[in-house]
């Protein structure tokens, strides 16, 4: 695509432009800022792509994956912030997903070892494993708060604080795990995947696509439930003390 | 007085920056029953949490059994020392799951004759045992609560107003349970209640708090009788 027929494309950014002047929507401001940062994000994101995969070298991909886990890191701790330490909690829950996820695929040479693969995969791991962090954290934080009476019951009748704590670390690990297994079995049926529609467009087999995209949905299987169940034994200890005490969430 | 199960020096807790407990010093007696009465958020609940474990003391120490509270593994402390919570708050699941809690946690499971035996004394019948416990009656709930308490057979129990819900006769049925228990075991019994008659009723030793200080203690006849201006008080508001 040239860039003389990439800025015709900005039509589709006036036509939302023109309707919202005219219907007074307001919407005018937002979609400018998102316009502008999305062109400026993504050129650079391109742009930096395209010289480390140039420089094919181990040391920006590890920085590119650092950058994107840091990135991951930082959007989720807001969800989580009641829970003591969990910017490290969910780090060390990204970094392991992250070599698990590698290991398996380039162990196995499932996918070749160069950038252009290394890169987009990582990308979608991380990503998808922070928004299941943010669905987890969401969750647990509430079933926390809803379900504490019972906590504290069977803290008094004995229980050890993985017993007090089991019903809600469970449901919440459900809950959050469901969305992605759920979109799984209608996948195809309504919308293509974003992915396999790029690849299609860009010209590869569409069978080879569907194979493509069947590997990044087991692995986003594996993503969604080890996010949440790492995330979840990492996190629950930090509401009890040493005395096996519940602890307020911080507020 | 004979042996104290639980004594307290000098203890202090707050939380959320509000100072909750003021130094109380005092001591429960082994074997007897004690009363604890006082205006609402005297710190008589919080107090309990703080015996049974569930919290621990800014300051000061609390000896049970003559031993400091912190020398005890918490869980066998808790169930040595059990309590029923004011908020009589049940799991989900059924009547049975609930009663049986205690032992669920510790891998095992309870007797049916025993389930049954248990809610008889704190007169629930057996047709309740498979029910969903969430859809008792606040008075019912209660009921469950104590029989559950009781399944870890503590050596002190920790009652929270477990009778503010229920009608008299049942009322008596549970006081007589609970003396039945102190005569039969020795069991140590600690009981908040709101209600001075039944404090004079069963209570051997009375504790007055307000305002998160022990104001009063000893027999239980001083209720009738009260040094303190403040307990005066109370006590003839709450007599009336
Ligand atoms: N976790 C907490 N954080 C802040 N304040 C608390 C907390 N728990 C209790 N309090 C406060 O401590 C005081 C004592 O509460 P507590 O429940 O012990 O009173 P109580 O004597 O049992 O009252 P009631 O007769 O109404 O049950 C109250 O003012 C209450 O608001
Ligand atoms: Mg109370």
């Amino acid at each position: 695509m040239s860039y003389l027929t990439l800025s015709l494309t900005l039509i589709f950014v006036l036509i939302p432009l023109l309707l919202s002047r005219t219907l007074k929507l307001g919407l005018e401001k937002d979609t400018l800022i998102a316009t502008v940062r999305s062109i400026i994000q993504l050129l650079v994101v391109g742009y930096v792509l395209q010289y480390v995969f140039q420089a094919d070298s181990f040391i920006f991909i590890l920085l590119m994956i650092l950058l994107m886990i840091g990135a991951a890191t930082q959007n989720a701790r807001k969800k989580g912030a009641s829970i003591q330490g969990i910017t490290w909690k969910l780090f060390i829950t990204f970094v392991f997903i992250e070599i698990l996820t590698q290991s398996i695929l380039l162990g196995l040479n499932i996918v070749p070892a160069t950038p252009q693969y290394i890169i987009p995969i990582s990308g979608m791991v991380i990503g998808n494993s922070m928004v299941l962090g943010i669905l987890f954290l969401n969750r647990f934080t509430a079933e926390v708060e809803n379900q504490k009476e019972e906590t504290e019951l069977i803290l008094s009748l004995g229980g050890t604080p993985k017993q007090a704590i089991h019903t809600q670390l469970i449901t919440s690990i459900k809950a959050s795990t469901i969305p992605t297994i759920e979109s799984q079995k209608t996948i195809g049926l309504v919308q293509l995947p974003g992915m396999m529609s790029g690849q299609i467009i860009a010209g590869a087999d569409p069978v080879q696509a569907v194979q493509f995209q069947l590997l990044i949905l087991f692995l986003l299987l594996t993503t969604a439930v080890v996010t949440s169940i790492m995330l979840g034994f990492l996190s629950y200890p930090a509401l009890f003390n040493k005395r096996m005490q519940f602890l307020k969430l911080k507020s | 007085m004979n042996q104290a199960a639980i004594i307290l020096q000098n203890v202090h807790y707050s939380a959320d920056g509000i100072h909750i407990l003021k130094n109380i010093t005092g001591s429960f007696p082994e074997g007897k029953i004690t009363t604890l009465v006082g205006p609402s958020g005297a710190g008589k609940s919080t107090l309990f949490k703080l015996c049974n474990g569930l919290r621990s003391p800014d300051s000061g120490e609390i000896l049970i059994k003559g031993k400091s509270i912190y020398e005890y593994d918490p869980l066998d402390l808790r169930r040595k020392v059990g309590i029923a919570l004011q908020s009589a708050t049940m799991i989900k699941g059924s009547v049975l799951d609930n009663l049986q809690l205690p032992l669920t946690l510790q891998g095992q499971k309870i007797e049916r004759e025993y389930a049954e035996e248990l809610l008889h004394d704190v007169g629930l019948g057996e047709e309740f045992i498979e029910r969903n416990a969430k859809d008792l009656s606040g008075g019912q709930r209660q009921k469950l609560s104590i029989a559950r308490t009781l399944v870890n057979k503590p050596k002190v129990l920790l009652l929270d107003e477990i009778t503010s819900s229920l009608d008299r006769v049942s009322q008596h049925d549970i006081e007589e349970l609970i003396e039945k228990i102190n005569r039969k075991y020795g069991t140590t019994i600690i009981w908040i209640t709101h209600n001075l008659d039944q404090a004079l009723r069963i209570g051997h030793y009375t504790w007055v708090m307000m305002n998160g200080e022990l104001i009063e203690s000893g027999e239980s006849s001083l209720l009738q009788n009260p040094q303190d201006k403040r307990v005066q008080e109370f006590v003839k508001g709450e007599l009336e």
